[in-house]
Order: C-alpha cells, then sequence, then structure tokens
C-alpha cells in the first residue's frame, strides 16, 4: 500500500515534468526547481508577500516566513482595544493558515543576520536559511533613545508606546482604566514620517471617547512635533471642536525631548514640561532593526531605498524590501494596507525574475485607511498610486483619492468589514 | 520479492531524478496573466482574496461577478453617477485598461 503509492507519486511528478520540456514560449515562464523565497516579518507586508508568492507560483516556489510572534496581532483596529470597544481576540489572528492552507514553511525566530553574499540569513537560534530572493518587512525601530530617559521608561513599563500592537496595546488599556476620573492623558507625536499617519490623532479621540463616557473629568492633550494634524487634519479638528470640547487639546510644534518618569512629565525643546497621568510617547522612527544592521537603511540611516517597480533595496540585490520600513515615495503613507499593496507586487515580481519573465512594467499600488473618531463614526483616506517607468516612483493620479465628507456611521461598519477581510487576505 | 521491491524503488528513484532535472511545467504562466492577477489582486485588500470576502461583509464579493455588469459599476463610480464612500475615489486612479482586467479576472472565477 505505502509502496505504491510513493510509485504513484513518483510518476506523477515525472510525467509532468517529461511534458514541462517540451513546452516553451518566450513570454511564459518557468520556476528552477527549488527555488526559494524567505520572508522576514509576518506583519501586513510579509504574511502578504508570503501568501502571494505561493499562490502567483501556483504553489511552485516554496516560501519560507520568519517571525517571532506566534499570531498576527494588528495595528489598525488597536486603538479601538485602547478605547474600550473591542478586544485583544477581535485584532489578533492566527498563522497556521499560511502553512496549513498555502504551503509556507513557518518559522518561529529572530533573524541575527543577512549575508547578501552567500544569499543565506542566520537565525537567533543558530541555524542558517539559503534563499533565491530575500523579502524583508520587519516594520518599524521605535528609536527610543531619541528622547533622553524614554527607553528606562519604556523597559520599566511606565511609559507605553503601543505603537507595535502587542501586550503594550492591552496594558496601555489597562492604564487608562486605573487612571482616576479627572486625570490626564498625553500622547506624543514625532516628525512625519512615522508608521500610520492618523493613527495617533485616532488614539487620542479614542481616548477621549473613553473619558467623555466614564471620566468625564479628564483631559486628553496632543502633543505633536508636527505643525499641523498629518493625515485627515480638517475632519479630525471638526470632530474634536464639536465633540471633545474640553476634554481634548491638540498642540502643535510640541517635540518632546525627554521624560521624567519620577514626575510622570514630558520636556520639550522650546515648552514649558507637561505633566500628565498617563504618557504614551511615540519616539522618532525607523526602518525595523534587522533592516538597519543589514545595512539596507541607506536613506539618512532611517529608510531602505527600493527600486520601486520591484521593491528590490538599492543597496543589495535579491532582497527586497517592503512596508513601514522603505523610503517612500511622494504621498505614500506608512500603512497596513500599503504594505499589503507592497507585498502584492513585491511577490509578482519575484515570481516573474524567478521564471525569468518581464517583471510587470507598470504595477500600481492602491490605499484605504479608516480611523475611527469614536466607536462608531469613521473618516477615511484613499489614494492610488501608479508606477512612473519615466521617473521611477509611484505618483497618485490627479483627481483620484481623496477623504470622507464628514465622519459616518457607514464607513464603520466598511471599516470593520476592511479590517477582517484584509486580515483574511494577508492570513488566510 | 525483493528482488521486485528494489527494482520498484529503481524506478521511482529514477523518475525522482528527471522531476529533479526538469523545470515545472505545471509552474508556467504567461507574463501578462501573472501582470493580470496581481492587478486584480489590488481589490483583494478590502474585498478579500480573489474576492471572497468574509461572511457578513457589507463589502460586497467580487467573485463570479458579470464582466459586463462590474465594468459598468467601475464606470459609475469614476464618473460620479454611483455614490460611494471609496470607490469614486479609487476608480479615478485605475485606467481604463485596469478597469477591464480587474472586471475580466473576477467574472472568470467561479463562486
Amino acid at each position: 500500500m505505502k509502496r505504491r503509492s510513493f510509485v504513484q507519486a513518483s510518476l506523477a511528478l515525472g510525467s509532468v515534468s517529461a511534458l514541462g520540456g517540451m513546452v516553451g514560449c518566450a513570454n511564459t515562464g518557468s520556476i528552477p526547481n527549488k527555488a526559494r523565497v524567505v520572508v522576514i516579518g509576518g506583519g501586513y507586508g510579509g504574511a502578504t508577500t508570503a501568501k502571494y508568492v505561493r499562490m502567483l507560483s501556483n504553489y511552485q516556489i516554496d516560501v519560507v516566513l520568519i517571525e517571532p510572534q506566534s499570531a498576527f496581532v494588528s495595528c489598525p483596529i488597536s486603538n479601538l482595544v485602547i478605547g474600550g470597544s473591542k478586544t485583544m481576540a477581535d485584532i489578533t489572528t492566527p498563522y497556521d493558515k499560511l502553512s496549513g492552507k498555502h504551503g509556507v514553511q513557518m518559522v518561529r525566530d529572530y533573524v541575527t543576520g543577512v549575508d547578501a553574499a552567500k544569499k543565506t540569513v542566520t537565525l537567533a537560534s543558530g541555524p542558517s536559511i539559503r534563499y533565491d530572493k530575500l523579502v524583508m518587512s520587519p516594520g518599524i525601530d521605535l528609536m527610543f533613545n531619541s528622547i533622553e530617559g524614554l527607553k528606562e521608561a519604556n523597559t520599566s513599563g511606565q511609559i507605553l508606546q503601543a505603537w507595535k500592537a502587542g501586550p503594550e496595546t492591552a496594558n496601555l488599556r489597562k492604564q487608562l482604566e486605573a487612571m482616576s476620573d479627572g486625570g490626564v492623558f498625553a500622547i506624543s507625536i514625532p516628525e512625519a514620517p512615522y508608521r500610520c499617519p492618523p493613527g495617533p490623532y485616532e488614539r487620542a479621540s479614542q481616548v477621549a471617547h473613553y473619558f467623555k463616557q466614564h471620566k468625564p473629568k479628564s483631559k486628553v492633550l496632543i502633543l505633536d512635533a508636527n505643525q499641523d494634524v498629518t493625515s485627515k487634519g480638517p475632519l479630525f479638528k471638526k470632530f474634536w471642536a464639536d465633540n471633545y470640547q474640553g476634554i481634548l487639546e491638540y498642540m502643535p510644534q510640541h517635540k518632546v525631548v525627554a521624560v521624567d518618569a519620577k514626575a510622570s512629565s514630558l520636556k520639550f525643546d522650546v515648552q514649558n514640561d507637561v505633566k500628565a497621568d498617563v504618557l504614551n510617547v511615540l519616539p522618532t522612527m525607523r526602518a525595523g532593526s534587522i533592516a538597519v544592521e543589514s545595512n539596507l537603511a541607506n536613506v539618512n540611516a532611517r529608510w531602505c531605498g527600493v527600486h520601486y517597480q520591484t521593491f528590490e533595496s538599492t543597496q543589495a540585490k535579491d532582497i527586497h524590501v517592503i512596508g513601514d520600513s522603505i523610503m517612500i515615495a511622494p504621498l505614500m503613507p506608512k500603512s497596513g494596507h500599503m504594505a499589503n499593496s507592497h507585498g502584492k507586487v513585491t511577490a509578482a515580481a519575484i515570481v516573474a525574475q524567478l521564471s525569468d519573465m518581464a517583471v510587470n512594467p507598470e504595477p500600481f499600488l492602491s490605499n484605504t485607511c479608516y480611523s475611527f473618531v469614536n466607536d462608531k463614526l469613521v473618516v477615511h483616506v484613499a489614494s492610488v498610486h501608479q508606477y512612473d517607468a519615466k521617473d521611477k516612483t509611484y505618483k497618485t493620479v490627479p483627481g483620484s483619492g481623496g477623504v470622507s465628507t464628514a465622519p459616518n456611521e457607514l464607513e464603520g461598519v466598511y471599516a470593520w468589514n476592511w479590517a477582517q477581510n484584509i486580515w483574511a487576505d494577508t492570513l488566510l | 520479492m525483493v528482488y521486485t521491491s528494489i527494482s520498484f524503488v529503481r524506478f521511482a528513484c529514477a523518475l525522482l531524478l528527471i522531476a529533479g532535472v526538469a523545470s515545472n511545467v505545471y509552474a508556467q504562466q504567461s507574463a501578462d496573466a501573472l501582470n493580470q492577477r496581481v492587478t486584480a489582486a489590488m481589490c483583494a485588500n478590502c474585498h478579500g482574496t480573489d474576492g471572497r470576502t468574509v461572511e457578513g461583509s457589507a463589502i460586497p464579493a467580487l467573485v463570479g461577478m458579470p464582466k459586463d455588469y462590474m465594468l459598468l459599476q467601475l464606470k459609475a463610480f469614476k464618473d460620479g453617477s454611483r455614490p460611494a464612500t471609496v470607490m469614486h475615489q479609487i476608480t479615478k486612479g485605475l485606467t481604463d485598461a485596469q478597469v477591464n482586467t480587474i472586471a475580466n479576472y473576477y467574472a472568470n472565477i467561479k463562486r
């Protein structure tokens, strides 16, 4: 019984391969046996790439996805956990379908080194893995050392970032629940570019909504290093004026230079200190640390330059960098949706390159980003980014894209369905 | 009995060797087909992989949607005759060729 099925399997493999020798077409590619793509990072970018390399190669390219976490925890919607209308379970999706349904080999580990010459990555646990193509999607690195005292205050659990969704998301919620009515929540925002431009304003709105319902004497302070609200500004500011007057205060051009954990206060380059009961400090961001350590962050030592048609690094051949780590094209946000789009364009480019086919000359990217201003009302920003072969970059199409006319409940429904559908598109 | 077993194994190994050397024909597809798949995949972020949404999604599934109907809707979003929350903004960013590719792709996937 065993022997027969082994022979049958061999026969099937043999006959298909024999046929392979007879078919040939200049515009048709075939994938060399045992081509292997290694993906670092199982977020929106990396998980999408892993799934779509498998799908677009008709399951012929081996894909290894290296991710230290046991499950995907979404940054989009995580502000609703902080606001109290969603739970950690709502934003968590296991990785098992990537392996079970799509045949992605999951490796739960960190990468400690990349050898671009030998084309190998080394895992924290010791072994090395060879690749034909490497995709780096490590997200962002929070530069705690850019703010004096922050690293210690974050390590002790006192001052959270909760910008990488996970335990800190739940802990920030706990801090808000523990805060007595009449307390102050302060969130500081670094200079753009940073992950998720509207995210800090959505978070402030969520906390203001929670305070309005449950702790009406409390205050939300937004301390923004930027000149003005960096995304959906008029929509946020109108909603705050109409709904969170006396609760939420927005202060632009406030650049945090130090934190005083003992006094629970923020220090600025110009203004007086601000004291708050719950501090949420977002430091300057850069490409994920493995990308920086691999010398791929060749723009201001912060972001990774890429050839936008394929997302191949401008620094190293056969290494593609996607998602929040890249040096963005004009008007391109650092968002989960955008990382998912990067992942698909990159997956198709890799399948084409490994199959000796021409790479898509006109890739494009879509982006939709929803922000909840309370537990039900939502505003969005949408954009389409077409590749411009002449200037070798992505450009938004004049007249396309835009924002909501006003916060509305219909988009609240769409926003939640967007999350469910993109989680499925990325992971299931 | 032993002899038979060995010849089976030899035969199987020979086939495996052939398989190892040759390329996989079932991996073959045209560059055009690949580009069409990734163009259509730009809808999947919201409308689900291959146009299949999660259960209960208010965002419509695109799988198996008749091509003519989808072309009409996308055109109506683009010229503003069909009101929308985001689709009027997205469609204005797509070329006619991309719209056609998308409509064609989802029409040809079985529900």
